[in-house]
């Protein structure tokens, strides 16, 4: 079978051209550096089948950060490379093209964002282009799908380039001038009262305004759509599930099935969050606490990542993360990671050191909690008053500068300064943003689930066979004398390890303090990512990394731990 | 007309110039050419932000970000 590999530079719609071209979806952004691994997927050409491999976006075959290597290293396994350039700037996205043609693998030129293209006045010589280039050039909307039939039916005429030759660096860039001024023409253009508007949300004062009215609408946004879910939706939903499941729990009767089916029953009824029992707590934690939210952040995600606002975001705080020894792209990390920590671990690769991108992946473990945490903490917390949820993010908030000042100062490397193209806003597509919320939403279910399941399971079992009282036993010395938390939190900073949502639900039965929830749920962000978090972890930070990093959660955890006893609780 | 040179850090908002050359070594000049800043180009400063932070430049109607530091190892010919 044929391999087929997207090439292009970041954000030209490479992503979008593999869904179209492979019907698997992923996701598409409008920021340089969305996809920073492979995708596989099949399609079938004129010839038969074959195997389609979405790349990183990538500037040149030289590659300068660990998305790059990924795309210079999959052009080794490609039969056929599909070129995406970008039809608005043609000219720079030359320079890969040659160099990838020169390579003398078979290839076909996607001139996507033809739409654009139109609209800004530029006209591109296609046929002149194909025959200076010596490969197939197809005009195309990703968006739309426009042309992506004939791009496929053109992939049999790839063929490697017998007009461009291996050549000289300055010989390419001569080559990449001569080109673009024989096929192009740009119609002169005056800059618009949206140009003007636009660039005030990149200038210091003015974006900074706009930065915190954004973000104060996205916070107010999520949280509104959440509780709407929570209210119309899931609340009435779970109304009329209670009789059905208090009925099975009669004819159960007792015994370890009801234990691990509804759990305890609680002054007689169903607590939905203490009874721990997998068609109680199991359905109710991440159905109608949980997935609210996730649904609203990831909508609310996409609409910041398609109109292209996030790079601007990151020209504002660069000047705010570079103390922390990142720069303004390290901005990426922390907003994925608000959803997932996985996806956030994963966009440290936009980041070009590696003690950038520990920096990065130590303070996202350290201080960002994701969205199935956040929306437990505000379940759990926030009927004691918001002020209690407020001490635990500002808590957060200053671990993650504190942290970041120091790591800056003491882990070894190189700090490169932000470099960053900066690209045009768009109106989000209804339909691209409603499928890409979806998509995200769809994968918190399949993952999340599973390993909810397995923890109450697991927390049942191991309570059963009394290890888990062991385990508070050993655990209380630092729990009760150093955090000032009943033994039994030992057991769900254990559980976190699995889902830290499900941890922060099974702080609830242990009855503490308003204050000891804020030192636990506090604990459970800081101490340890989750067992999927880890392992993205160790494979992107290699063992020494993570073993280092390690040591700074459990520092930090110890550390901020103690400082919150003595100021909430006292001695 | 009659230009002199100055480096992009030295230019204020709203100013334009003439990309002249790069001061640095062949990685740093290809990563500048690359996105599309390249010598003989046209370039206006959209915005410089205060304390230390990077630079915006608009070039062929795209802009880019970056960095001090690689502001200043950009030559740029004005118009005197
Ligand atoms: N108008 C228009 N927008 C497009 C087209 N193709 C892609 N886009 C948009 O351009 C942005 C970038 O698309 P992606 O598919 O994520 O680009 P990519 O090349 O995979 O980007 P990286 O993974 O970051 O390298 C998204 O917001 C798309 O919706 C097109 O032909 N026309
Ligand atoms: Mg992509």
């Amino acid at each position: 079978m044929k391999t087929v590999v997207l090439m292009g530079n970041p954000n030209v719609g490479k992503s979008g051209i593999f869904s179209r071209l492979t019907g698997t979806r992923v996701i598409t952004s409008n920021y340089a550096g969305t996809t920073v691994d492979v995708s596989r997927g099949k399609t079938r050409l004129p010839d038969g089948p074959a195997e389609v491999i979405d790349a990183p976006g990538t500037y040149s075959l030289t590659p300068t950060n660990p998305a790059e290597e990924v795309a210079a290293e999959i052009l080794g396994e490609a039969d056929v490379v599909v070129n995406v350039v970008d039809a608005t700037n043609l000219e720079r996205n030359l320079y890969l093209t040659l160099e990838t043609l020169e390579r003398g693998v078979p290839a076909a030129v996607a001139l996507n964002l033809w739409d654009e293209a139109g609209h800004q006045g530029i006209t591109i010589d296609v046929d002149g282009l194909e025959e200076l280039l010596g490969v197939p050039v197809v005009p195309t909307v990703g968006l739309s799908g426009e042309g992506i039939r004939e791009l496929v039916e053109r992939l049999g005429e790839a063929r490697p380039s017998a007009t461009i030759q291996p050549m000289s660096e300055e010989e390419r860039w001569v080559a990449v001038g001569r080109i673009t001024g024989e096929v192009q023409k740009i119609a002169h253009r005056h800059h618009t009262l949206a140009d003007r508007l636009a660039e005030a949300s990149i200038r210091p004062t003015s974006g900074l305004f706009i930065a915190l009215a954004v973000i104060a609408a996205a916070f107010l946004a999520v949280r509104w759509i959440g509780e709407g879910l929570i209210s119309f939706v899931f609340e009435p939903l779970f109304d009329l599930y209670t009789p059905i499941v208090m009925r099975a729990s009669e004819l159960l009767g007792p015994g370890i099935l009801h234990d691990i089916l509804i759990g305890r029953l609680i002054g007689g009824e169903i607590d939905y969050v203490e009874s721990m029992g997998l068609l109680t707590t199991g359905l109710f934690v991440p159905f109608a606490m949980i997935l609210p939210y996730i649904v609203a952040f990831y909508l609310i995600l996409s609409i910041l990542e398609d109109t292209g606002y996030l790079p601007r975001l990151a020209t504002l705080a660069d000047t705010f993360f570079h103390r922390l020894g990142m720069h303004g792209y390290g901005i990426i990390p922390v907003f994925l990671g608000f959803g997932c920590n996985v996806p956030g671990a994963l966009a440290t690769r936009v980041l070009e050191t590696k003690k950038q991108r520990f920096i990065a992946a130590t303070l996202m473990s350290l201080a960002i909690p994701c969205m199935a945490q956040i929306a437990m903490v505000f379940g759990v917390l926030g009927p004691f008053g918001l002020q209690y949820v407020v001490m635990v993010f500002a808590t957060l908030a200053l671990v993650y500068v504190v942290a970041g000042l120091i790591l800056n100062r003491v882990v070894p490397g190189e700090c490169p300064e932000i470099f960053l193209e900066i690209p045009p806003y768009r109106a989000p597509d209804l339909r691209a943003t409603a499928t890409k919320t979806w998509m995200r939403v769809r994968g918190f279910v399949g993952e999340a689930i599973p390993y909810l399941f397995l923890g109450i399971l697991v927390v049942n079992l191991l309570y059963s066979v009394g290890f888990l009282d062991l385990l508070a036993a050993a655990f209380a010395p630092v729990m009760e004398t150093w955090l000032g938390l009943p033994a039994g939190a030992a057991v769900a900073l254990l559980v976190g390890f699995l889902r830290k949502d499900l941890a922060v639900g099974m702080l609830v039965p242990l009855g503490m303090s308003p204050e000891q929830l804020v030192i636990a749920v506090t604990m459970l962000t800081i101490y340890f990512p989750c067992v999927a978090t880890f392992v993205v972890l160790l494979r992107e930070l290699g063992a020494r990394g993570m073993l280092a990093a390690a040591g700074v959660m459990v520092t930090t955890a110890l550390l901020v731990g103690g400082a919150l006893r003595v100021i909430l609780i006292g001695f | 007309m009659i230009t002199m040179e100055k480096t992009l850090l030295d230019l204020e908002p709203g100013m334009q110039g003439t990309i002249a050359r790069f001061i640095g070594n062949p990685g740093f000049v290809r990563k500048l050419r690359t996105i599309g800043i390249r010598e003989g180009k046209n370039l206006t400063v959209v915005t410089r932000h205060p304390l230390g932070g990077p630079v915006v430049i608009e070039v062929d109607g795209r802009e880019v970000t970056l960095g001090r530091g690689m502001a200043v190892r950009v030559v740029v010919d004005v118009a005197a």
